[in-house]
């Protein structure tokens, strides 16, 4: 099928900091439904980058995390994570918190899955401001609140690298400085974190624009 | 979705069969296909009807297995190319291997259909009856409604990048999954049925009538062949068109 | 290990605080096998006759009528696409999935044979029989089902195409299931192929339904 072949993607470099890479991507280029979303996309990531994905609706931000995940495949280019691909946190669109379950058993549940190598599901909760009601149904919360049960997810697994696609959706203000926390503190100890966005998010080291003009 | 780009310079099979270069060289060769299909119809249907004795038991029914036997193998031969390209899009995810899939479903099943509907009209005259719980015909059966689920899987689908992998998985458990069926079916036929029916195809045939039977193979295999080589045609010529259709929808949004 | 049975809890978890679903399965399952006197009559010699094979028959429709639930709930909610980020590898996820509609569907049909056994008037040693070919042919008709679902789980309206594909490759478990339960020859061999269909398809299937998930995410 015949495509267009201008090439939509606007790269920005992301910083190159000192130290070996987490990742490495060069060349990436993605199509979703017959439309070629980016192409010849590269930057570095360096542990304690945070990397704002920015551009409209539509623009790709959400497929190149998924790629990044995994879980898309790209047409072409490389992802190099310099060894074996790390594990990983994805916070998609969708919270993955089952409403019948409670806050405790939705944390208790990922830390069996993913691995018991982060906080216990209470001090989770107690950090994203959710303290108190680990026995409540999550089908009982806001979107917002749902929102800090998502944040509390990736706690509860140690993982160095997270994927956040609009990690500040429905948030309020209290909410945004508690992700703005989680994400310096991941950073802090030599994560990285690479988030889709159309807000600032505070201490971003790079910013990467996907099709700006359309 | 990168159909139509430069073929790549790799072996001969991968050049012959980039989308671009099959639409290149199938064009052509259609015409000289279906004169031949046509002319090996000709000579078997009159081998068939005109120089072939009747059956000293069936008489002139006999004449219908030139037309069964052919559709009964079509019906395994086209899963057959199925499976093919089924591991052909898993394995290398070929494009030109989704479009084979696709098309091959639809005529696959009408071949199976011809083979049950040319079997029951034989059985009718041979068996007194036009369906019998037979192994075989119980497994065609079978068989048939594998198709049609395929079919609707495909349709199900709006992308059909994903279909083509989605329908894939399915041929290859279906693939898997016949052997055990038609031993199955085989298993239950002989304990429900002990007494042995008249197998018309059997071991020795008189070169009279194997003769209008090849020759009848022969011609329904050409048949499917040209006739998945339209349907390859057409639908790589509808993913072209639908791809332009967007493009115009994004450059006029 | 421990993930794998997370799951399973998890999703028994939810199915009981979900409240009906293995009940309307049950009550389904029952009903189904129920209506039969009415259609052909309540004549008690073919009953016990065909019993076997009407309870097998309303043991299938009900499996696959569970089906839609298998993937649905955790694609709808985002967890599908975490699972894929699970420290246990997805066929592992799949795995424990099928393990719970099996306990989930299967169990409760189990559960309820004695009852439609008594409606069709079989005896003691025939709802034996029975019991003892659903126990070693579900499993297989929940790793086909596994697989349907998997495939149309990206599917808005895939409730119906599920079966659709399950069914014409889940017959060669209704034929030795049936012949196992009937046993009147060929009883022993039946029950064999039956095992050997479903630790064959309960060791493959996961993988086919990983694959169907992984490939339809892409």
């Amino acid at each position: 099928m015949t495509l267009a072949s201008a090439d939509t993607g606007t790269l920005g470099m992301a910083a190159m900091s000192p130290g070996t890479p987490l990742l490495t991507v060069r060349d990436l280029a993605l199509s979703r439904g017959g439309r070629r979303l980016f192409s010849g996309l590269g930057f570095v990531l360096a542990p304690g980058t945070l990397l704002l994905l920015r551009g409209p609706n539509g623009a790709g931000k959400s497929s190149l995390l998924l790629t990044l995940a995994g879980i898309l495949r790209p047409d072409a280019g490389a992802l190099d994570w310099g060894g074996e691909p790390p594990a990983l946190h994805l916070l998609a669109h969708a919270a993955g918190a089952k409403a019948r379950l409670t806050l405790e058993e939705n944390l208790a549940f990922w830390r069996k899955v993913n691995g018991p190598t982060g906080l216990t599901p209470a001090e989770a909760l107690r950090i994203v401001g959710l303290g108190g009601l680990d026995r409540l149904d999550a089908g009982y919360l806001s979107a917002g609140q749902t929102r800090r049960l998502a944040l509390a997810r990736l706690l509860v697994t140690d993982r160095k690298l997270w994927l956040l696609d609009e990690p500040t959706a429905a948030l309020d203000a209290e909410g945004d400085a508690i992700a703005a926390a989680l994400i310096a503190a991941r950073l802090g100890s030599g994560g990285a974190v690479i988030a889709a966005t159309h807000h600032d998010l505070p201490g971003a080291t790079a910013t990467l624009t996907l099709g700006d003009s359309q | 979705m990168t159909l139509d780009r430069a073929a790549p310079k790799q072996n001969w099979f991968s050049r012959l069969a980039h989308p671009g270069a099959f639409m290149a060289w199938s064009g052509p060769l259609l015409w000289p296909l279906g004169i031949v299909t046509a002319l090996a119809f000709a000579a078997g249907l009159w081998f068939a009807f005109f120089n072939s004795p009747p059956d000293y038991q069936m008489g002139d029914t006999v004449r219908i297995m030139y037309i069964h036997v052919p559709n009964a193998w079509l019906s395994q031969a086209v899963y057959g190319v199925m499976f093919l390209a089924s591991l052909g899009t898993l394995v290398w995810r070929h494009p030109l291997a989704d479009v084979t899939a696709k098309a091959a479903a639809p005529l696959g099943a009408t071949f199976t259909a011809l083979a049950l509907y040319s079997g029951s009209l034989w059985g009718r005259p041979t068996w007194g009856t036009f369906w019998e719980w037979d192994g075989r015909m119980t497994s065609t059966l079978v068989l048939f409604f594998i198709y049609l689920g395929i079919i609707a899987l495909w349709r199900a689908f709006d992308d059909q990048l994903r279909a083509a992998r989605i329908v894939a998985v399915v041929t290859l458990v279906g693939a898997l999954d016949i052997p055990i069926i038609k031993f199955s079916v085989d298993w239950w036929n002989t304990l429900h049925q002990p007494d042995s029916i008249l197998t018309p195809e059997g071991p020795k045939m008189p070169a009279s009538i194997l003769t209008p039977l090849l020759i009848m193979l022969l011609a329904f295999t050409l048949l499917f062949a040209l006739l998945e080589i339209v349907a390859m045609r057409t639908e790589i010529l509808s993913r072209r068109a639908d791809s332009l259709s967007r493009q115009a929808a994004a450059r006029s949004a | 290990m421990n993930g794998l049975l997370a799951i399973v809890g998890r999703d028994i978890r939810l199915a009981l605080r979900g409240g009906a679903d293995a009940l309307t399965l049950v009550l389904f399952f029952v009903m189904a096998g129920a209506i039969v006197p009415f259609a052909i009559g309540p004549d008690r010699i073919l009953l016990q006759k065909l019993a076997p094979g009407l309870v097998w028959i309303a043991a299938f429709l009900a499996m696959l009528l569970g089906l839609d639930r298998l993937f649905r709930a955790d694609e709808d909610d985002g967890t599908l696409l975490l699972f894929r980020h699970a420290a246990i590898p997805l066929e592992a996820v799949v795995g424990g999935k099928m393990l719970a509609h099996w306990l989930l569907t299967a169990l409760p049909v189990l559960a309820a044979s004695p009852l439609l056994a008594l409606l069709l008037s079989m005896d003691m040693a025939g709802w034996t029989r029975t019991a003892l070919s659903l126990l070693l042919g579900t499993p297989a008709l929940a790793a086909f089902g596994t697989v349907g679902a998997a495939v149309t789980v990206s599917l808005r309206r895939g409730g119906l195409l599920a079966p659709v594909l399950v069914l014409p490759l889940s017959i060669p478990v209704l034929i030795f299931g049936a012949g196992a339960a009937a046993a009147a020859q060929g009883g022993t061999a039946a029950t064999l192929f039956l095992a050997a269909i479903s630790l064959v398809s309960v060791a493959f299937c996961p993988f086919a339904a990983a694959l169907a998930l992984r490939v339809g995410s892409e």
